[in-house]
């Protein structure tokens, strides 16, 4: 483990230690209390940085650039978001014992196949992982076996997710929508408006980037990382080496979804909310330039960048909401032009091997 | 009854557009023998490669390596697992990598994603590691990036990580071009000795390192075999001093 990873994972668990007690410990009148919004606020940058390192782990090591990481993001985020509605049962609008509002609205009258299982919890958290997982493998299947790479994957990384969005919208995919799903009530029986529950999802939150950090860390320093380098190096040598170079850059772009999935599900019992919009392609690009802004490959730095750009984008989007997304390009062009090495690049050797 | 041969190459054909880079060549290569293989540009040579390691399929003929192995039905890692390794023209190392590690990653064994990513040195491997290192006069050099390393030390460690493979045929494609006349006196030393061990194939332009090194010599014109034998009777051949000697 590298210095700056050792300080990385010491700060996650300094603020999934103080952020809860700011706001569980700290009276309400006290001025260093932290509302509920704010923990809520940092717990989402907790899911973004996750997020970030998923990029990183496949566009910063393996050389693969994906526009299309949110949509990992998402599916994991829709998997909880399933077993969120069957938590509602009957307390949602129309009172259905079974049917989630938006079904009974639609004058459906059976649960879909496909939702079957998801009032169990272990069985959305292993959709969680397994959805994006599955969806990563099929299509990275297809593509790298056809050897599409560059600028082309990118492109049908962007017209994954945007595919998705499309999909999602329509009311009869069973997935609500274009409304989504929202009005959560609770999760494993503990009401979600709670702070204690809002703490523990929290600290789940810090938890998952954590471990993330620690599975990107693991592959990166094992002899499949250094293969994966030598990939990004020279991928004609690496295959005459005897590499199946297709299924190295696969199997990151599963694991590295999977990931993904798991940040979106930690997100949505926090924010209360997803929709087909999380499928946006913008969302893909702009995980993929807090990577830059950080510092790519690096992992600490894709974290860190993901933290950095959402804090800006909370306060812009609230001081001057017009200028948000001039700032994003902005910088984006900035770090591109003179950090090739995003902001860890600055530091005097903070992550070097 | 002939002792099997290494390799069998036999009317091998290949179209690009129209021109035909190899025109029905048949080659064979004797286990142990180090064979050179010259010709003008053009006349098929680094597409030879090309059809043995499976980056060019032919529009017809055959090619075994062995008497079991097809490699037109293989994939280019397959065929570098069956036992056949590749030395490109331009040296081609991880520049990012240091020395010891290009060579790890060069190691024979099981390559699979989730192998590699528990693969831990056995003691056996390491030890086999610097014997290569010390084959190719790298020791000194083994926790370098290979990017520092001079063109022809780049070369050597791109024949050690071919070493690495445990291959039964090299086939090494210019491996003296750019290089200082002391590195390639020291390369021809390395290829000499690693024949005999393993069959070797040299693709050169350099005439005077092929007449140091060669035992017997094949010469390549329009995609075809021209002449064969030792380098003296193939540079006394009228045909191949008109396509390409004698310039």
């Amino acid at each position: 483990m590298t210095r700056g990873g050792r300080l990385f994972l010491t700060i996650v668990a300094a603020v999934a230690i103080v952020v809860p007690l700011l706001n569980l410990a700290v009276p309400a009148t006290s001025p260093l209390h932290l509302s509920a919004y704010g923990v809520t606020l940092i717990g989402k940058y907790l899911c973004y940085a996750t997020l970030a390192l998923a990029v990183d782990l496949v566009w910063g090591f393996c050389g693969i650039l994906s526009l299309g990481h949110a949509a990992f993001f998402a599916l994991g985020g829709y998997a909880m978001g399933m077993y969120l509605m069957r938590q509602i049962g009957q307390r949602g609008v129309y009172g259905h014992p079974v049917l989630p509002d938006f079904m009974v609205f639609l004058n459906w009258t059976e649960l879909p196949w496909f939702w079957y299982g998801f009032d169990r919890l272990w069985v959305a958290l292993a959709m969680v992982v397994l959805i994006p997982a599955l969806i990563a493998f099929v299509f990275g299947w297809l593509a790298f076996r056809s050897r599409v790479t560059g600028v082309y994957l990118s492109i049908i990384t962007q017209a994954l997710t945007y595919a998705l969005m499309l999909a999602f919208f329509r009311n009869d995919m069973g997935f609500g929508g274009n409304n989504g799903f929202t009005d959560f009530k609770d999760i494993a029986g503990f009401d979600l408006q709670r702070d204690t529950t809002r703490a523990v999802l929290f600290v789940a939150s810090a938890l998952a980037l954590a471990a993330s950090y620690w599975v990107c860390r693991s592959i990166a320093d094992s002899r499949a990382g250094r293969v994966i380098h030598a990939i990004r190096d020279a991928e004609n040598r690496a295959r005459f080496l005897g590499y199946r170079v297709e299924s190295y850059k696969l199997w990151v772009f599963v694991v590295s979804a999977a990931m993904a999935g798991v940040a979106g599900a930690l997100y949505v019992p926090q924010v209360g909310i997803i929709n087909p919009g999380e499928f946006a392609p913008i969302n893909s690009i702009e995980a993929v330039i807090w990577v830059a802004v950080g510092g790519r490959g690096t992992l600490v730095g894709a974290a860190a960048g993901a933290v950095m750009v959402n804090y800006a984008k909370t306060y812009l989007t609230g001081a001057f909401p017009e200028v948000w997304l001039y700032a994003l390009g902005g910088m984006f062009v900035l770090v591109t032009l003179f950090l090739p090495r995003g902001l860890v690049g600055l530091l005097p050797s903070a992550e070097r091997k | 009854m002939t002792l099997a041969k290494t390799l069998y190459l036999e009317k091998l054909t290949v179209t690009f557009d129209g021109f035909k880079a190899l025109d029905s060549l048949s080659l064979y290569v004797d286990p142990g023998e180090l064979l050179c293989v010259i010709g003008p540009n053009g006349a098929g040579k680094t597409t030879m490669m090309d059809v043995i390691t499976g980056k060019t399929r032919p529009d017809s003929g055959t090619a075994w390596f062995g008497r079991a192995i097809d490699l037109l039905a293989l994939t280019e890692p397959e065929i570098a697992q069956a036992g056949i390794g590749r030395k490109f023209q331009k040296p081609s190392v991880f520049e990012f990598l240091t020395v010891f590690d290009n060579l790890e990653l060069a190691l024979a064994g099981d390559k699979s994603f989730w192998k590699a990513l528990v693969a831990r040195l056995t003691p056996a491997q390491r030890e086999r590691i610097d014997k290569v290192l010390e084959t190719t006069g790298l020791t000194s050099l083994r926790d370098m990036q290979a990017k520092t390393l001079s063109h022809g030390q780049k070369q050597w460690l791109e024949i050690g990580m071919l070493l690495m493979q445990e291959p039964e045929l090299l086939l090494v494609d210019e491996p003296v071009a750019g290089m200082t006349p002391h590195e390639t006196e020291r390369t021809a030393e390395l290829l000499v000795s690693l024949a005999g061990d393993h069959s070797v194939v040299v693709v050169e332009h350099d005439m005077d390192f092929v007449r140091s090194i060669a035992r017997r010599v094949t010469v390549l014109h329009e995609g075809r075999v021209l002449a064969q034998g030792s380098m003296d009777a193939v540079q006394s051949d009228p045909r191949v001093i008109d396509v390409y000697l004698g310039t």
